[in-house]
């Protein structure tokens, strides 16, 4: 992969290595609010938001400031710190400015600060030495990729009858079968080698 | 002395963080394509969680409850690059298998969640114990579920061949493998009775919030762990 483009970046974010199915990021909210679809598609709409703002800032600091000062090391205090602040940021943004965004997506924004996502997106951007636009494509690419694994496993689990299912399979382990399912249908895309 | 035995049993089977609480769920799936890998991961986040309880216990009276979860964040991130570096140093096979997932050591809902529900209300050497239990929790768990992917997957456990070649089943080491093999492993544990609260695991992911759910979460699977007990009798009877 060199050079990439960056459509390749965002199909490979969004569906090759798809952040939750193949990559294990942000499962927290994956398996906890996959619950009910709208909520899913809130989620999926603030983590799309915030991953592209967070992929964007993360990109500036890591080129501007940690690279040329030689604090590399410093790089996961400074984004985890920068996402956390980032998203209060956004929440009291989108109060003042557009409630009706902020009612849509509030309550899910102060959720994204541990999503893992947002965290290991910046650091794989430092690792595949993105520069600034590539960083912001695939920031936007892999939320997509999260979003469409969190909506089609709530469509998937508005589906699952607990009653039909013995005993010891209610609950989380049905929940992770039919992510396991997905996962694997998800591997198919792996044949799109780019 | 009692009281700290019972933490360390509550961190490894009462309140195992990763097949009962349902946290830090990410690591434990990413990194479980080998029974290695597992105990590697499982230390390296048994140290943080151990120390961070330490300084977050010692520290409870000074920090102010407002400013809590950064300060927090601060002490568990400059732990975590710190254990990054030295495995860099010392493990460089290690930091390869495990990559990125261990800086991701800072947002495991398992130490932010320890911390909030456990480190800031108790003594430091309570805490310690704590951290040790819930450390040696997830490493079981880790461990176990690598067992199993690098057996089924590669005929293999901790690099000993069990099972002749031809019998793997590669899609065990894959990532599917992980879902699949956690989602057994939690089924075994609900059918031979474990209490794993069935019905709130899921929801004890605390709806993907990790850092705010502990205190909320606790409470609440304590509301309704006697509805569901009552639920359970009412069946069998």
């Amino acid at each position: 992969m060199n050079n990439p483009s960056l459509i390749m970046i965002i199909v490979s974010g969004a569906l090759i290595n798809n952040v939750v199915l193949n990559q294990f990021l942000g499962i927290c909210s994956f398996l906890g609010v996959s619950k009910q679809m709208k909520a899913s598609i809130s989620l999926g709409g603030a983590v799309i938001f915030v991953m592209t703002i967070a992929s964007a800032v993360a990109s500036l600091l890591y080129d501007y400031v940690l690279e040329p000062l030689g604090m590399d090391f410093m790089k996961t205090i400074i984004f985890i710190l920068v996402i956390a602040a980032l998203v209060q940021i956004v929440e009291m943004f989108l109060k003042k400015k557009s409630p009706a965004v902020y009612k849509a997506l509030g309550i899910y924004l102060p959720l994204i600060t541990t999503n893992c996502a947002v965290l290991g997106v910046a650091l794989n951007n430092v690792k595949d030495s993105y520069n600034f636009i590539e960083s912001v494509t695939s920031g936007f690419g892999t939320a997509v990729g999260y979003t469409i694994a969190i909506v089609l496993l709530a469509g998937i689990r508005s589906r699952i009858n607990e009653k039909d299912l013995p005993r010891p399979l209610r609950g989380a382990p049905i929940v992770m079968i039919a992510a396991a399912l997905m996962s694997i249908a998800f591997m198919g895309f792996s044949g799109l080698s780019l | 002395m009692k009281q700290y035995i019972e933490r360390l049993w509550n961190g490894l089977v009462k309140e195992n963080p990763v097949l009962v609480l349902m946290l830090g769920m990410c690591p434990a799936l990413a990194v479980s394509t080998q029974a290695a890998n597992g105990i590697g991961m499982g230390l390296s986040t048994l140290a943080v969680l151990v120390l961070s309880n330490l300084i977050i216990s010692c520290m409870r009276k000074v920090i102010p409850d407002q400013v809590r979860l950064p300060a927090y964040i601060v002490i568990v991130a400059s732990l975590v690059t710190v254990t990054e570096m030295l495995i860099k140093a010392y493990l460089p096979s290690l930091y390869e298998a495990l990559g990125i997932y261990i800086p991701l050591i800072v947002v495991n809902c398992i130490i932010l969640g320890r911390a909030e529900a456990y480190a800031n209300k108790h003594t430091p050497m309570l805490s310690v114990m704590d951290g040790i239990g819930m450390g040696l929790g997830f490493t079981v768990a880790l461990t176990l579920a690598g067992a199993i992917r690098e057996l089924l997957g590669a005929g293999t456990v901790f690099g000993l061949r069990l099972l002749p070649e031809s019998f793997s089943m590669t899609i065990f080491i894959q990532p599917p493998g992980a879902f699949l093999v956690f989602a057994l492993i939690i089924a075994v544990m609900n059918a031979i009775g474990i209490k794993t609260r069935q019905r709130q695991l899921v929801e004890s992911a605390c709806d993907g919030n990790c850092a705010l759910c502990s205190t909320a979460c606790e409470s609440r699977t304590a509301e309704q762990a006697e509805p569901a007990a009552e639920l359970k009798g009412g069946e069998q009877a």
